[in-house]
């Protein structure tokens, strides 16, 4: 056994237990107070999937874009001095900082219906607050920089000179991307991905300000929690949160095995 | 940790009295009527027994507040938007079954109605709760399921066509054609309110009067106009005092003086000011309110349980509006 496991191990399940666990289990518990179908009466209501559906589909379609343009800023970033870069990386950290309330106050000010960008916006028949669109793109806010902060140390750590030397092989610009560049980005491209994912199926304090929270249209899962709390409804919020909880557990653990299995395809002990 | 460690050190002669405080858990627009008639509080309490008294006010949507004081936010009193939101306190056992007759015009010292604002000129001509069912207009509202005042709306609109002998198939029409029109759902009735002032969404906002009197007088208040209903609902939000907590602080006393002085002439004007009707004619005096033909909840829907068991329960008939 390594010299001090028992400490640091103690010290870790302890930290974890209280700290993620436990608050866990007790919403566990509050749910499992609940029958079975109870369970499922709580979660078959159309508003409710219609709600699942929607935050669903808004994380994932957010996390994409996060994705993509996070490749985008954190390519420039690491490969491309220019002056101010320090500056910029550094507003790339802002939505974590700024409370997510405050993102959302200034995003429905400036998309609204008499917002700087959503006057001329409406001009053109595109509306963004207090429609579904109005929510992908809050969480893009919340989500991008997972995305960009798992990206930059592993595009930092691409020598150029591995993409030179399969220019010189005769690779093609997409053949670099694609058997070069990609699979050593894959995986942080991914935890980024799911990071923000995860992080905006459960984002509250920005979405509730653009997302207008009609019933069936552009209410979310954790606003309904909140709603049902407000009604004394514990059990019925508990199971929300249950499912909520649930999906972006297992996709934080396939991305883990996905990783796990990245690094070492072959399954062979090294 | 050594500042726990160390007691602090207490004079031996006269063990000073422990500082009193209050926290008054209100629901969302009180604010400024509850900043008014503290400050007059602790001046009247200083004045008739010599002690400091600091209040601390809590604000919010009415059924969240209830939820923290439930969960355990030691509220001494509370002043929400709606006696069901005190009913679902009192069934956790943290104040007594019979609030309602522990003060006088059971526990609700002033009142108010629902009352619409609208942009300078009313432009869409609204007048009554029939207008707001019209294709093509945008009504702004809280979210019945969240706001008290937003309950209120919903049953004010439900109890004018009964009161125009529509019958519940009439009432319903008219409440699914107001909701139709409603582009966006807030969760308490301050973020309807900034809805549609600050961010100009909408034709007209079903509000509190006195929160419709308040947007008046803040910035941007003089592009609206207020319009009162020829019908509309008697609001009464109630008061109590949360037993559990002022019994274990100590401070049932202070507690019950702050509600009572709520009907005081000094309280009763407070109000009146901040536009609450007044429960006295005297300090009705002080402003004039719109003469507004007012009905009770109880005469209509018998009461908060049943209102809340056939309106706004899940799956009830705020919820079948959206499921259709």
């Amino acid at each position: 056994m390594l010299p001090g496991l028992p400490v640091s191990l103690g010290v870790t399940v302890a930290a974890i237990s209280l700290v993620v666990l436990l608050p866990l289990s007790t919403l566990v518990v509050a749910t499992g107070s609940m029958k079975g179908a109870a369970f499922r009466a709580a979660l078959a209501s159309p508003r409710v999937m219609a709600s699942f559906t929607l935050s669903l589909g808004a994380a994932l379609g957010a996390a994409a874009v996060a994705s993509a343009a996070g490749l985008l800023i954190a390519w420039v970033l690491v490969r491309h001095p220019f002056p101010g870069r320090n500056f910029v990386d550094s507003l790339i950290d802002l939505p974590f900082a700024l409370p997510t309330a405050v993102a959302g106050i200034t995003l429905t000010t400036l998309y609204g219906p008499s917002g700087w960008l959503g006057r001329p916006l409406e001009a053109l028949g595109i509306k963004v607050a207090y429609t579904p669109f109005g929510i992908v793109l809050a969480l893009v806010f919340i989500g991008l920089p997972f995305s960009v902060r798992t990206l930059q140390p592993v595009l930092a750590d691409l020598d150029p000179e591995v993409e030179e030397a399969a220019a010189c092989l005769g690779a093609s610009r997409r053949q670099i991307f694609l058997r070069v560049l990609l699979p050593k980005l894959l995986p942080a491209w991914l935890t980024g991905f799911s990071l923000a994912f995860a992080r905006g199926l459960g984002e509250y304090g920005s979405v509730v300000f653009i997302s207008g929270n009609m019933p069936m249209k552009t209410e979310i899962a954790p606003l309904l929690i909140m709603t049902k709390l407000e009604q004394y409804d514990t059990a019925g919020a508990a199971a929300i949160a249950t499912v909520l909880l649930a999906i972006s557990f297992l996709m934080l653990l396939a991305l883990n095995r996905f990783e796990a299995w990245s690094a070492n395809p072959t399954g062979r002990a090294r | 940790m050594a500042a726990f460690a160390a007691p602090p050190p207490v004079s031996a002669s006269a063990p000073a009295p422990p500082p009193l405080t209050l926290l008054n858990v209100s629901y969302d627009p009180t604010r400024e009527l509850y900043q008014e008639f503290n400050a007059a509080f602790i001046r009247h309490w200083k004045k008739t027994t010599g002690q400091d008294v600091a209040i601390k006010q809590s604000h919010g949507g009415s059924g969240k507040q209830a939820r923290s004081v439930i969960d355990g936010l030691g509220a001494d009193v509370v002043t929400l938007a709606l006696a069901h939101d005190i009913d679902a306190i009192a069934s956790s056992g943290l104040i007594a079954k019979d609030w309602r007759g522990k003060l006088p015009q059971g526990s609700t010292p002033f009142t108010s109605t629902i009352v619409f604002l609208v942009r300078k000129g009313n432009p869409k001509g609204i007048r009554d709760w029939e207008a707001l069912a019209r294709p093509g207009l945008s009504v702004i509202t809280p979210n019945p399921k969240t706001s008290g005042g937003a309950r209120w709306n919903y049953l004010a609109a439900w109890g004018d066509a009964l009161k125009k002998n529509k019958g519940d198939a009439g009432a319903r029409a008219l409440v699914e054609g107001i909701f139709k029109n409603v582009p966006v759902l807030d969760s308490g009735a301050r973020g309807a309110t900034t809805t549609f002032v600050q961010r100009g969404m909408g034709d007209v906002l079903l509000a509190w009067e006195n929160e419709a009197i308040l947007a008046l007088k803040s910035p941007g208040g003089d592009r609206l106009e207020m319009v009162a209903p020829p019908v509309s609902i008697l609001a009464e939000p109630p008061v109590a005092i949360v037993d559990r907590t002022v019994d274990k602080k100590g401070t049932r006393a202070v507690a019950e003086a702050y509600l009572r002085y709520l009907y005081s002439p000094e309280g009763q004007s407070i109000a009146a000011q901040h536009g609450y009707r007044p429960r006295t004619p005297e300090a009705a005096k002080v402003r004039a309110f719109a003469p507004v033909k007012l009905f009770t909840l109880e005469s209509v829907f018998g009461s908060w349980e049943k209102a809340h068991a056939a309106h706004f329960a899940d799956g009830a008939s705020f919820d079948r509006i959206y499921q259709k």
